[in-house]
């Protein structure tokens, strides 16, 4: 990693609670992404007026789970297809060897300056900072990766990376850091952002993008983008790679348009978006712009173990459209930087630990409500609510134990103390007489009770029981019938 | 083992064992059957909805609308191709119109500052566009490049009205697309946009600032009239 400049924020899962409290503490960052998420829901919501929603998703959560049931498969069948039409394939298992295969394909090329189309697995390996490591420079050509990146930061959401920035903020960094006069004209912005990185493509020696779905069919990689800045990096400069993880991979091309449609809706609220950038190959004989080399990167990084497990499996479903940030009630409070993790919100808090291991990510399961909202706009349907459940368990050592740091929130005292209420529990006469003496003693409960009582009173125990309660109004009523 | 080896056998060896495959119903994706009219009017609608113009034209005498939207539009120097009939149709209208026909023909590492500093305007035919979304669809080629669509602050597109289709799965099942895809698919629906500025819209951040599409309508006899009724 690349060190960070004086007054650069880092964050980290393991801050997540101190993170969250600074977050909650900040008025404009709640501002920002209240307005923000508030309208996003709304144009969601729009968007599918005319469509069955449902047999639209239950269609696409059918073709990721196809191409996770035929992965293998597939992945040599993309591999044999890009190969067929010029594309090199490049296989890495982890981020570092991914980082490696794209830095030696840019000093083969004497390339010293990378543009980069948005790509968050690339900001998962972070490839930027290897890539300056080695001399080379590399620029988000993305708006909204480009102010991020201008005010070294990271994304804080997936889709809209520069989402925790109001106008005057921008209009802040792009003066301090490019020169431009001080103004809140978003056009005026905008313009200035696209004559600076129009020189930047030109003089790119490589261009680095993602990949949305990889066609096995066809050896086709699927781009998604209104900017225009994905067509740029994956045209202007001589070289192009893409990079992308292993699960991206669909069967066939008519698997596209449904998964096209989805994401579009569920990211933006839009019925598609401006560019829908399907590259087959280089620039072929005769053919007058385009790179002269296209390669893919397919990376690992923790996807094949997520794969081993019938129920995790489902996170790779994940299309990356944002929807479940937009949705939950956790996210839109504290911000996408408080996860402290490339992927934030919910589907971060689900891949996140397979990614970094529980170790580093122990409280991101527990960053929910279990409302329930993630699942119910899933365009893929991945059940984020279970599988929240799912890793709380592995976390405390309840699960299959398949996840890397599993356990590691397992506390004796914690065990030690639900042991306790068991064999309570299921010994009525020594749960009377500890109920009854709880309420003799109650003058005696301690004010502070840990997290508890930070933000609440601390409880009192009741001095008669609802055992009780019950017996002496059943009694009263035995006595009065008696009576009659 | 190389990398590939290690993930495909990680893969292969899954411990909860081999996946089943479910069967696919993509009936949600196609059947709308709509009209040539209510065609065109959901493409006008969804394509003006992004900012993209539309100007609808008699077949036969589209040149002539194109001189006028230069004129409007202040283009003097307008890249196009040379072999398609829309760029050779062009061509030819536009040999006194005192507008500056930039040639396609060279490779990109011959003139790419001169494109990104000196060209207003690229021209390009289109394949077709689809209803339900409003995008046109184009298969770049060595007479009209990928970059023409791009690069320059306007784009204008001419789409023959009886090219429309429903939906984009319709356009692809129809042209067989998985039988044979080009060096560069695009589907295009407005001009260039980005939101990322405190969700305000503004457009041709890296692409064009305008999308024009001139639709070209049969004016054959026995030709279907595709307009919108008046």
């Amino acid at each position: 990693m690349s060190e960070q400049a004086p007054g650069v924020h880092t964050y980290h899962p393991r801050e997540f609670h101190r993170q969250a409290h600074e977050a909650l503490d900040n008025p404009q960052i709640r501002a920002n992404f209240r307005k923000a998420m508030d309208g996003l829901m709304a144009k969601r919501c729009d968007s599918f007026d005319d469509w069955d929603l449902e047999a639209l998703r239950e269609l696409g959560a059918n073709i990721r789970l196809r191409a996770l049931a035929r992965l293998p498969d597939l992945l040599e069948q993309l591999e044999a297809n890009c190969e067929a039409n010029g594309v090199r394939v490049h296989w890495a298992e982890d981020g570092d060897e991914a980082c490696r295969i794209v830095r030696e394909i840019c000093e083969s090329h004497g390339a010293t300056s990378v543009i980069k189309g948005k790509s968050m697995v690339t900001e998962e390996m972070h490839l930027n900072d290897h890539l300056e490591e080695a001399g080379i420079e590399a620029l988000e050509s993305d708006l909204g990766e480009y102010l991020v990146q201008l005010n070294q930061q990271t994304p804080s959401h997936i889709i809209m990376p520069a989402i925790h920035l109001n106008t005057d903020e921008i209009s802040r960094i792009m003066h301090d850091k490019t020169g431009i006069e001080r103004t809140r004209d978003v056009d005026a912005m905008t313009a200035a952002a696209r004559q600076q990185l129009r020189e930047r493509f030109m003089a790119a020696g490589v261009g680095v993008s993602g990949v949305n779905f990889a066609v096995a069919e066809t050896g086709t990689l699927c781009l998604v983008e209104n900017e225009g800045n994905g067509r740029m990096t994956t045209t202007v400069p001589p070289v192009h790679v893409a990079v992308t993880g292993i699960e991206k991979v669909v069967e066939h091309l008519r698997d596209v348009p449904p998964l096209y449609s989805l994401l579009t809706r569920s990211a933006t609220g839009q019925h598609v978006t401006t560019y829908f950038n399907m590259i087959g190959s280089p620039r072929k004989e005769g053919e007058r712009d385009g790179p002269k080399e296209v390669h893919l990167v397919l990376v690992d990084g923790g996807r094949s173990d997520i794969y081993q497990d019938d129920e995790l499996l489902d996170t790779l479903r994940c299309i990356r459209c944002g929807a479940c940030m937009n949705h939950c009630p956790v996210y839109t409070r504290v911000g996408g930087h408080t996860y402290g993790t490339t992927y934030p919100g919910p589907i971060g808090s689900i891949l996140s630990p397979h990614l970094m291991g529980l170790e580093e990510t122990r409280d991101l399961p527990t960053a929910s409500s279990l409302c329930g909202a993630c699942g119910e706009v899933c365009p893929v349907k991945i059940p984020i609510p279970d599988l929240l459940v799912r890793l709380r368990q592995e976390s405390v050592g309840e699960g299959r134990g398949n996840v890397a740091g599993a356990g590691v929130k397992r506390s004796r005292k914690e065990l030690a103390a639900w042991k306790g209420f068991q064999w309570l529990a299921t010994h009525p006469s020594a749960w009377r007489a500890g109920t009854s003496m709880a309420g003799k003693l109650r003058g005696l409960t301690p004010a502070k009770l840990g997290a508890w009582t930070r933000h609440r009173t601390a409880p009192k125990p009741a001095s008669t029981t609802l055992h009780a309660l019950v017996k002496q109004h059943q009694a009263a009523r035995t006595d009065k019938e008696e009576c009659r | 083992m190389s990398a590939r080896e290690t993930i495909l056998k990680r893969l292969r060896e899954r411990a909860d064992g081999a996946l089943s495959a479910p069967e696919s119903d993509f009936s949600v994706m196609t059947g709308r059957g709509w009209s040539p009219q209510e065609r065109l009017a959901r493409f006008e609608h969804w394509i003006g909805s992004v900012h993209g113009e539309v100007i609808h034209v008699a077949e036969d005498d589209w040149t002539g609308a194109l001189t006028t939207l230069l004129v409007d539009k202040g283009v003097r120097r307008l890249a196009l191709g040379k072999r398609h009939p829309v760029a050779a149709e062009a061509r030819l209208a536009l040999a006194d119109a005192g507008v500056a026909l930039v040639d396609v023909d060279r490779d990109i590492e011959q003139w790419q500052r001169e494109q990104f500093e000196n060209v207003d305007a690229g021209l390009t035919s289109t394949r077709g566009a689809i209803a339900e979304t409003g995008s046109l669809w184009l298969w770049p080629t060595p007479d009209e490049p990928r970059l023409m669509s791009l690069v320059p602050p306007l784009h204008i597109a001419v789409l023959d009205a009886a090219t429309l289709e429903d939906t984009f799965f319709d356009v692809m099942e129809r042209h067989e697309w998985a039988d044979g895809m080009p060096t560069n698919a695009l589907l295009i629906s407005g001009p260039s946009k980005t939101a990322d500025i405190e969700q305000t819209l503004a457009y041709g951040v890296h692409g064009p600032r305008e999308l024009v599409v001139i639709v070209r309508h049969a004016t054959a006899a026995d030709s279907h009239d595709t307009r919108p009724e008046a």
